[in-house]
């Protein structure tokens, strides 16, 4: 598994929200060990579920070991948020919040040049190794604990894709929804990467949609680096062009960011690519066999 | 969100970035009033809608007095314009911008977009001005000339220098290039634009840089600090399904099929419209209802779909997550004692409570058909059409 572990340690950003503490309480069923919140003004209250409140991140890794952090903060205070758990040294922040400005996410990228913390997201179900920790709002449910690893720039379609895997006896290692929008923390080619280096993860599925060149430039590293299969499939096949499909990075604009031009790069990496949204799990099925 | 051309020129006035002078028009009389007030004997009439390539389509004409101004005012209101960028069913013009005519020298391109692979935004430029420049950037990529744009600091001095010698400006026009280019920078920053597009940027018989063109589009999730420009919104310009849509907080994209779909995520959308596809089928619309499948939003959602007559068949693909199939079923089945629809329904639940769900709407008094699938719905639905 890579990103989130055994290890792991929660704080979440926006605790005393209607979405942070209802997925709050869902982690906390799952299992994965939320140590802290932060809510400025907040500070020194327990949530009903008996996670500590702080003002500020750094106190919550200061008194409470946080070394992760999950946002839901609403998109106008979001980029700040990612900031100050950067400015913290977490290792990791995952960011849930949809709707965050473009200039404040290019400011945030800036900022997070050299520095230490992993970002993923924002726009995105979050992160789960099945078994050691779910963060996010993804039904844990769905998955199983096991060797197939999953990124995707989608929600419910990734879990489409788990359930096809789940219900096949594939279990996963850990699941990364990294975000429907122009500006991510991870892409696809950062998280291959520790996939790459990862011994409890064999194989991995790769869900990309229009917009951009993410999958592109991840078909060509992957060529060239990746030791391990891939089954991939790309979402938007009949998507318009000049149209936002939904997410804010889903749109084919002056002619780039086709399905069929992503297609075309990941089978010409010799990338396995499911046809249909459907037949994900299938595929996998029939590489692992091999 | 897109804006007309006369207004990204007033927002262009506002940051002190150079245009001809010119007015919008909503009539002919209107239109021959605004050339009253220009100084000048050549005017050009200019069709407003939110596409480009007009002026191949007839939006735009050079009128040499006040009398071809009424007459190409009257010309081009209520025409439809067919561009590359309209679709077949064209755009009606409701609007005109009338300016004072220029003497151009040169036809240049600028451009400010975000470049997502290094999360910055990137200034463009190209002395091929007049066309279209996903063409040049196809064909020859070299002729477009790019500076990058520091997050913090913005457009540095020497960048715009370098842009303006890239372009082949001479003597006074490089400063009053820099001074354009410093302008359009704030313009562009400070309205969270998304895209700036001048084509095409002109250098005047008497050597001054101009804005003959401007295109502006806007970043939907920053217009929340923007009331200024999400006045400039024209909805005459949008689908009415999907202003309907929007105003319920749906996301909905109206497509030529004949498959509606409904489905949570935008993800699985597309998905969901690939697979119709795959199995012989074409989707009618994009509809992504969100996290909450209320019976409120499922109403709005066939009150969308329904409105669109080409729709012969339903398939609503719902995988629970935090949202539960069974909550989906009831309220499906609520949304149908509101909504009419006289089409054959394909629901597909799975992830949460997925049984449940498929229980109650089995046992419901309307005629579902209850796929177990991605892919059985998909031929589900499919095979509904061509009964």
């Amino acid at each position: 598994m890579i990103l989130v572990n055994n290890n792991t340690k929660l704080v979440v950003q926006g605790i005393t929200g209607s979405e942070g503490s209802f997925h709050t309480e869902q982690m906390l069923e799952y299992g994965t060990k939320v140590v802290a919140g932060v809510t400025p003004g907040k500070g020194g209250q327990t949530t009903d579920t008996g996670v500590p409140i702080f003002n500020t991140v750094q106190e919550s890794k200061d008194k409470a070991q946080a070394n992760t952090s999950v946002i839901f903060v609403p998109p106008p205070f979001a980029a700040d948020a990612i900031m100050e758990a950067v400015d913290a040294e977490l290792d990791l922040v995952i960011c849930i919040t949809e709707g965050i400005p473009t200039a404040d996410m290019v400011k945030v990228h800036a900022y997070m040049a050299g520095k230490k913390t992993r970002m993923v997201g924002p726009n995105c179900p979050g992160v789960i190794s099945p078994g050691a920790g779910k963060i996010g709002i993804m039904p844990g449910f769905i998955h199983q604990q096991g060797k197939v690893g999953v990124i995707s720039r989608s929600g419910t379609l990734t879990y489409e894709a788990v359930h096809q895997l789940s219900s096949r006896g594939i279990g996963q290692s850990t699941c990364i929804g990294i975000g429907g929008d122009p500006i991510i923390g991870s892409n696809f080619i950062d998280l291959l990467n520790l996939f790459n280096e990862d011994d409890g993860t064999d194989a991995v599925v790769m869900i990309g949609e229009i917009g951009g060149t993410a999958e592109e430039e991840a078909a060509e590293w992957a060529q060239k680096n990746f030791t391990k299969p891939i089954v991939a499939f790309i979402a938007g096949t009949t998507a318009p062009p000049g149209r936002r499909m939904g997410h804010a990075g889903a749109i084919i604009s002056g002619g780039k960011g086709t399905a069929a031009d992503k297609i075309a790069a990941l089978k010409a990496a010799g990338i396995a690519v499911s046809e249909s949204p459907a037949g994900i799990g299938e595929l996998m099925e029939k590489i692992l066999k091999k | 969100m897109n804006i007309h051309e006369y207004q990204a020129k007033e927002i262009f006035r506002k940051y002190n970035v150079p245009v001809p002078n010119g007015g919008v028009a909503f009539s002919a009389e209107e239109a021959l009033s605004v050339a009253k007030t220009l100084d000048s004997s050549v005017f050009v009439v200019k069709a407003q809608i939110h596409a480009g390539g007009r002026g191949k389509a007839g939006g735009v004409k050079i009128a040499k007095n006040l009398d071809e101004v009424t007459l190409y005012a009257n010309e081009i209101l209520g025409k439809t314009l067919v561009t590359h960028q309209t679709g077949p069913a064209g755009k009606t013009v409701g609007r005109l911008l009338v300016e004072e005519g220029i003497d151009i020298a040169r036809e240049l391109y600028m451009g400010i977009v975000l470049d997502r692979q290094t999360g910055q935004f990137v200034f463009m430029v190209s002395e091929e001005g007049g066309m279209e420049i996903e063409k040049v950037a196809s064909e020859s990529p070299e002729k477009i000339i790019k500076e990058w744009i520091e997050p913090g600091l913005g457009l540095q001095a020497f960048q715009a220098r370098k842009l303006a010698y890239a372009l082949g400006l001479e003597g006074v026009q490089v400063r009053e290039a820099v001074k354009f280019m410093f302008a359009l920078w704030d313009a562009f920053n400070a309205s969270d634009a998304s895209l700036v597009e001048i084509n095409p940027l002109v250098v005047t018989g008497g050597g001054h840089v101009m804005a003959l063109d401007a295109k502006m589009n806007f970043d939907d999730n920053a217009l929340y600090r923007h009331a200024d420009i999400l006045e400039y919104r024209d909805l005459s310009e949008e689908e009415p399904s999907e202003v309907e849509a929007s105003s319920y907080n749906l996301n909905y994209i109206k497509l030529d099929g004949n498959v509606g779909c409904m489905v949570n995520g935008a993800g699985l959308a597309m998905g969901t419209m690939d697979i119709i596809k795959l199995y012989g089928g074409e989707p009618a619309n994009f509809l992504d209802v969100g996290g909450v499948a209320n019976p409120d939003t499922v109403s709005n959602g066939f009150r969308i779909i329904m409105s669109d007559s080409n729709v012969k068949a339903v398939l609503i693909n719902i995988f629970g997550g935090i949202v539960r199939c069974d909550r989906v079923a009831m309220g499906i089945i609520l949304a149908l004692e509101k909504v009419k629809v006289n089409v054959p329904i394909v629901v597909r639940l799975a992830g949460t409570n997925a049984e449940e769900g498929a229980r109650l709407l089995a046992n419901s008094d309307i005629d579902f058909i209850v796929a177990t699938s991605l892919a059985d719905a998909a031929e589900k639905v499919t095979a509904a059409i061509k009964e």
